[in-house]
C-alpha cells in the first residue's frame, strides 16, 4: 500500500465547492477513516474525526469556506484547508 | 492533527478490520520454490469450498475491506479461481492476485484485462534463467515470461512484477528494473522471510549485510518501486522507506490459509500464531476482533534488546516472524539488524533453534538449491 505523500495543492480554490468523489469509501477507525479510491486503488488515512464528519460535509456547502466555517473553530481552518487539498491532490475530493 | 507517528501508533493497537488481508486460496501448487513461505505443494482436503470462499467475500464487503491480496499455492489452479474473481469483482472488492505465471493463457488474458478493480503479481526471482530456474525450478522464468507477453499483448495495463531479494539476485535490481519497464509493468520487491521452506534456505538465501546496504540505496534511489512495506527494518540506515514502517502481524495485518485458518501473518504459518479459522461460529469478523491471539498482538510491546537502540524508531526491531523462525526473541533485534546486532545474537544463540512450520504441503521431492 502506498501512504499519500502528495504535495500540497496550490490550486485548491477553497471558494469553490467540493465533495467526496463517488469512486471513494470511508471506512470508520478510531483515529478517524481510512479512504480507498476504486480509481486510483490508493489508500488515503483522515487522521482524526473532525477531517472525517468534515469531509462528509463538504458536499453539502457551496463552498470549503462556508463548509470550515460551519465545522470548526477560525484558529483550525488553515490545517483543515491544507488536509483537504492534499485530500484533493489525491483524487479523495472532487470538485462540485 | 495528530503526527503520522501517532498514527501508527494508533494502528498497533489494531483496526477494526485488516488493511492488508492475504488470501491465500490453496496449498496446492505446480512449482516447488525452495523459499515457498507456504510450503505449498499439494492441495489440502479440507480446503475451502467454493460457497465457503464467497462468504469469505461476502465478510470483506461487510467489514469494509476494500481489496485482498489472493495467494497460493498457485491461486489459479483452483478450478472456482474465476468464478470467485468474478464474485470479488461484482460485490466490488479489489484483488490483487499473485502467481507463478503458468495457468495464464493468450484467452484468459483476455478475460483478466477486461475485469475491474484487478491487479496482477507476477512471481520471479532471477533477472535471468538460471538465477530464476535456480529457486523456482526450470522452466519457471520462461513461463512468467510467457504470462507477462500474454498480459501485454490483451492490453492488460500496468501487471506487476514481484521478486524477492535473495543474496543471488540482489545485484540484478535494474535488469528487474529494465525488464518491468519492458513490459510496462511496476516492479515489486519484497523481502525474504525465512517462513515455509525458506526456514531451510533462508541461510543462502538472505542477502549479505553490504547488499541490504546497497539495496536501501537503491530503494531510496527508485522510490516508485513497491515494497509491500517489508524493508522498514532497513530504515535503521537513513530516512525511511515510504510506507506504514511497523510490523502490521494481527494489527493491520493478517492471513487467512486455504483450510481458512487465520493467522497474523502470511509469513508466520505456526500454530503460535493461529488466531482461528473463518468456519467457527461469527465466522472471520469474530477471529479478528476477539481472538486473544491477536488481543496481545496488539497490547503495546517491550523493544527488548532494542530498548537501548537510537534507530528503534526508525527500524521497530524489524520483522516478528523473521525473528521466530531463527529463533531469536521478538523483543530483539532483527536477523537482518543493519547494526549487526541479528547476527551476532544468532551467533550467540548455545543451539540454533530453527522452528518449524506448523503445516507443510510440501510434495514428497527433495528440495535442494540447484547448483550455480
Ligand atoms: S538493534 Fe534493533 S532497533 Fe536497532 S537497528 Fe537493530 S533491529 Fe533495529
Ligand atoms: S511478522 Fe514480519 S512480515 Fe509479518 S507483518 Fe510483521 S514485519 Fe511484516
Amino acid at each position: 500500500m502506498s501512504l499519500s505523500s502528495a504535495a500540497e495543492a496550490p490550486s485548491f480554490d477553497l471558494a469553490r465547492g467540493w465533495t467526496l468523489s463517488p469512486e471513494v469509501a470511508l471506512r470508520p477507525e478510531k483515529f478517524g477513516a481510512l479512504a480507498y479510491h476504486y480509481g486510483n486503488r490508493r489508500l488515503v488515512f483522515l487522521k482524526s474525526p473532525e477531517l472525517v464528519a468534515l469531509v462528509e460535509a463538504l458536499g453539502s456547502f457551496d463552498s470549503v469556506s462556508e463548509a470550515l466555517q460551519a465545522n470548526l473553530a477560525p484558529e483550525r481552518h488553515a490545517s483543515y484547508a491544507q488536509a483537504l487539498a492534499r485530500l484533493a491532490d489525491s483524487e479523495v475530493l472532487v470538485a462540485r | 492533527m495528530p503526527a503520522d507517528l501517532s498514527l501508527r501508533d494508533r494502528f498497533k493497537l489494531g483496526l477494526d478490520a485488516p488493511i492488508c488481508l492475504t488470501w491465500e486460496l490453496t496449498y496446492a501448487c505446480n512449482l516447488a520454490c525452495i523459499h515457498c513461505l507456504s510450503s505449498s505443494g499439494r492441495r489440502d482436503p479440507r480446503e475451502l469450498s467454493t460457497a465457503e470462499a464467497k462468504r469469505i467475500i461476502d465478510e470483506m464487503v461487510e467489514m469494509q475491506i476494500f481489496y485482498v491480496n489472493i495467494g497460493g499455492g498457485e491461486p489459479m489452479v483452483r478450478t472456482d479461481f474465476f468464478e470467485l474473481l468474478d464474485y470479488a469483482s461484482s460485490q466490488n472488492v479489489g484483488v490483487k492476485f499473485s502467481t507463478n505465471g503458468t495457468r495464464i493463457t493468450a484467452e484468459n488474458a483476455k478475460y483478466l484485462a477486461g475485469l475491474g478493480y484487478l491487479d496482477i503479481q507476477i512471481s520471479i526471482d532471477g533477472a535471468d534463467r538460471a538465477t530464476n530456474d535456480a529457486v523456482r525450478g526450470e522452466g519457471s522464468f520462461d513461463a512468467a515470461l510467457q504470462a507477462m507477453e500474454y498480459l501485454q499483448d490483451a492490453n492488460f495495463g500496468e501487471f506487476k512484477i514481484s521478486v524477492v531479494v535473495t543474496r543471488q539476485n540482489a545485484g540484478q535490481l535494474d535488469d528487474f528494473r529494465a525488464l518491468a519497464d519492458r513490459f510496462g509493468a511496476q516492479l515489486r520487491l519484497t523481502r525474504l522471510r525465512p517462513s515455509g521452506r525458506g526456514v531451510d534456505t533462508w541461510d543462502q538465501l538472505h542477502p549479505t549485510a553490504q547488499q541490504q546496504r546497497d539495496l536501501y540505496g537503491w530503494l531510496v534511489g527508485h522510490p516508485d518501486t513497491l515494497t509491500g512495506d517489508s524493508f522498514f527494518h532497513l530504515n535503521a540506515l537513513g530516512d525511511p522507506i515510504d510506507g506504514l514502517n511497523l510490523c502490521g502481524a494481527g494489527r493491520v495485518v493478517c492471513l487467512i490459509d486455504p483450510i481458512g485458518d487465520v493467522y497474523a501473518c502470511p509469513f508466520v504459518i505456526h500454530d503460535e500464531f493461529l488466531a482461528g479459522n473463518v468456519r467457527a461460529p461469527g465466522g472471520f469478523a469474530n477471529v479478528w476482533r476477539t481472538s486473544e491471539l491477536f488481543q496481545e498482538l496488539r497490547e503495546p510491546t517491550s523493544a527488548g534488546a532494542c530498548a537501548s537502540c537510537g534507530s528503534y524508531d526508525a527500524c521497530q526491531g524489524g520483522c516478528m516472524a523473521a525473528k521466530f523462525f531463527t529463533g531469536l526473541p521478538l523483543d530483539g533485534p532483527d536477523p537482518e539488524c543493519v547494526l549487526g546486532h541479528g547476527e551476532a545474537a544468532l551467533k550467540a544463540q548455545p543451539v540454533q533453534l530453527v522452528r518449524r512450520p506448523s503445516g507443510d504441503h510440501s510434495k514428497p521431492i527433495p528440495v535442494v538449491l540447484a547448483a550455480r
